[in-house]
């Protein structure tokens, strides 16, 4: 072993970054090393597609350099990690390094899906790369009404170019959000100016055209691709352990090799909240929980993951939030505030097991997090109280609990 | 040299529960604790520009509403990430069913 031993995170995004910091904060007093492919101090994902892509700020760092290195945290940036021997605890790095370790944790993220001829967007790279095109009068194509893609197309359109969404189902932002919201934000881009074609597939790129697949065509300069996002399972894959959309974990992010753990987006975990559904989430907030709760799992604590599922998308002045799964729901309620903003509850035999809302600025934040802590209780609130915007939403969490039972089985 | 600025009544505020209050250019936010009484920090998180009072009171904390950063209002104390950075305070006091608050 010529490593140094103690825990070596793979992966210095939210995920890994937090990890390691967390380490710190529980005692941890061995060595942690934070390995990372992309050169430079890790940074926030989450502004590239908005600020940092329009030009309106820089990278926001995810700590200062100095708190890194008040925790004797060894950050070795731009070097990717090429192999892992579980049998050995040893990791290869691409310069040839073998890092040992005693426990170590994959946050190794996801990818952007490519399609040839077309930008994506997932790094600071990307975003550099992508934001040199965006100039006043540019025609630009997105492929893929996702949160990737409407973020991308508004910035762009803020910017003054021409933008066209085509994205081939029915449609903006599938399964994820609510048809109510989704058709929300659609109109707010047609507003804009851009051009949102659902239900529309894509044949092929070509040079300065996307080729539709009911043989038209739109003319562009600029394509970008927001087509989703693959876990990143190549180390593991190659290493032996268990990947199935996402390296496999149980509720405490343990793989199937022994001291191997991962976390964020490069994972897929069984959700108590959810019947142990094995859920694979790409989000800031859950790669940030991950990753404090991995390190924490690392050091021997066994409690499961249980926290619910949330996520935001900015486009113009609207935010949209979403906590727990829509795709799980089977009654749906709609609250409409008298400011416009929108709620959408989804219940499932009486639970609230999904909460969703549209607003200008962070309108419907408060509330949103208030369902999220309902969905966490197993609440079943009255349907005709969610419904009612003069009705408090606090008050709720202050009735008692539902009784813990699965849906489905007989309280 | 500080001063007293009158930043709302006490009706204003429901119990476990924030308002903005903006003086000067300066944005503030006003809480009044489960126990009824009151504090004030600057308006937005530290973390990046988000005004506070659209978020979440609960017990003595206020969550962001954009990133759930939180803080402990009472002493502006940062409670973990995303948040780093605590955020300022000020001196309130209530007069007449009125909540002062001592501003730069």
């Amino acid at each position: 072993m010529t490593g140094p031993g103690g825990v070596v995170v793979v992966g210095a995004g939210e995920c890994g970054t937090g990890a390691a910091l967390a380490l710190r904060e529980e005692g941890y007093a061995e060595p942690v090393t934070l390995v990372g492919g992309e050169p430079g101090h890790p940074y926030e994902r989450p502004p590239l597609s908005k600020a940092v892509l329009s030009g309106a700020a820089g990278l926001t760092p995810l700590c200062t350099p100095e708190r890194l290195a008040d925790a004797g945290v060894t950050h070795l940036a731009g070097v990717a990690a090429t192999a892992l021997d579980v049998r050995a605890h040893e990791l290869t790095l691409a310069d040839g390094r073998v890092l040992g370790y005693e426990r170590l944790l994959l946050a190794t993220g996801a990818r952007a899906r490519p399609l040839p001829g077309a930008h994506v967007l997932r790094s600071h790279a990307d975003a550099v790369a992508l934001r040199e095109r965006l100039v006043p009068g540019t025609r630009v194509g997105i492929v893929g009404g996702g949160f990737i893609g409407l973020e991308v197309a508004a910035t762009a359109a803020g910017l003054g170019c021409a933008v066209t969404v085509v994205e081939a189902a029915p449609r903006l932002m599938g399964r994820a959000v609510p048809e109510r919201l989704a058709a929300r934000a659609a109109a707010r881009h047609t507003e804009a100016g851009v051009d949102v074609r659902c239900g529309t597939a894509v044949a092929r790129l070509e040079p300065g055209r996307i080729v539709l697949g009911d043989g038209g065509a739109v003319e562009v300069d600029v394509v970008v691709a927001g087509i989703g996002s693959a876990p990143e399972t190549a180390l593991a894959e190659a290493a032996g352990i268990a990947v199935e959309n996402g390296i496999v974990v149980d509720g405490s992010f343990a793989t199937s090799a022994p001291d191997v753990f991962a976390a964020g987006d490069c994972c897929s975990f069984p959700h108590p909240l959810y019947d142990d559904l094995r859920l694979r989430l790409e989000s800031w907030r859950a790669a940030q929980e991950q990753g404090a709760h991995a390190a924490r799992a690392l050091l021997g604590a066994a409690e499961p993951y249980a926290a619910v599922p949330w996520f935001w998308s900015d486009q113009y002045d609207l935010s949209l939030q979403v906590a727990g799964l829509p795709a799980v729901t089977t009654e749906e309620v709609v609250r409409v505030r008298p400011d416009g903003a929108e709620l959408w509850f989804g219940l499932d035999a009486g639970r609230l097991v999904a909460v969703a809302g549209i607003g200008v600025g962070t309108a419907v934040a408060k509330d949103v997090r208030i369902g999220e802590m309902l969905i966490a209780r197993r609440a079943t609130p009255d349907p005709a109280a969610l419904a009612d915007p003069g009705v408090a939403l606090k008050p709720l969490l202050r009735a008692p609990s539902a009784r813990r039972v699965r849906s489905g089985a007989i309280a | 040299m500080t001063q007293w600025i009158a930043a709302c009544e006490t009706d204003d505020v429901d119990p476990e529960d924030v308002i903005p209050f903006e003086h000067a250019g300066n944005a503030y936010a006003v809480y009044r604790s489960p126990d009824d009484a009151f504090f004030a920090t600057d308006g937005y998180c530290t973390h990046e520009r988000e005004l506070l009072c659209d978020g979440l009171v609960l017990g003595g904390t206020i969550e962001c509403p954009k990133h759930n950063g939180r803080f402990d209002y009472t002493s502006g104390k940062a409670l973990g990430a995303p948040v780093l950075v605590d955020v300022r305070t000020y001196a309130t006091k209530v007069e007449d069913g009125t909540v002062y608050i001592e501003v730069p």
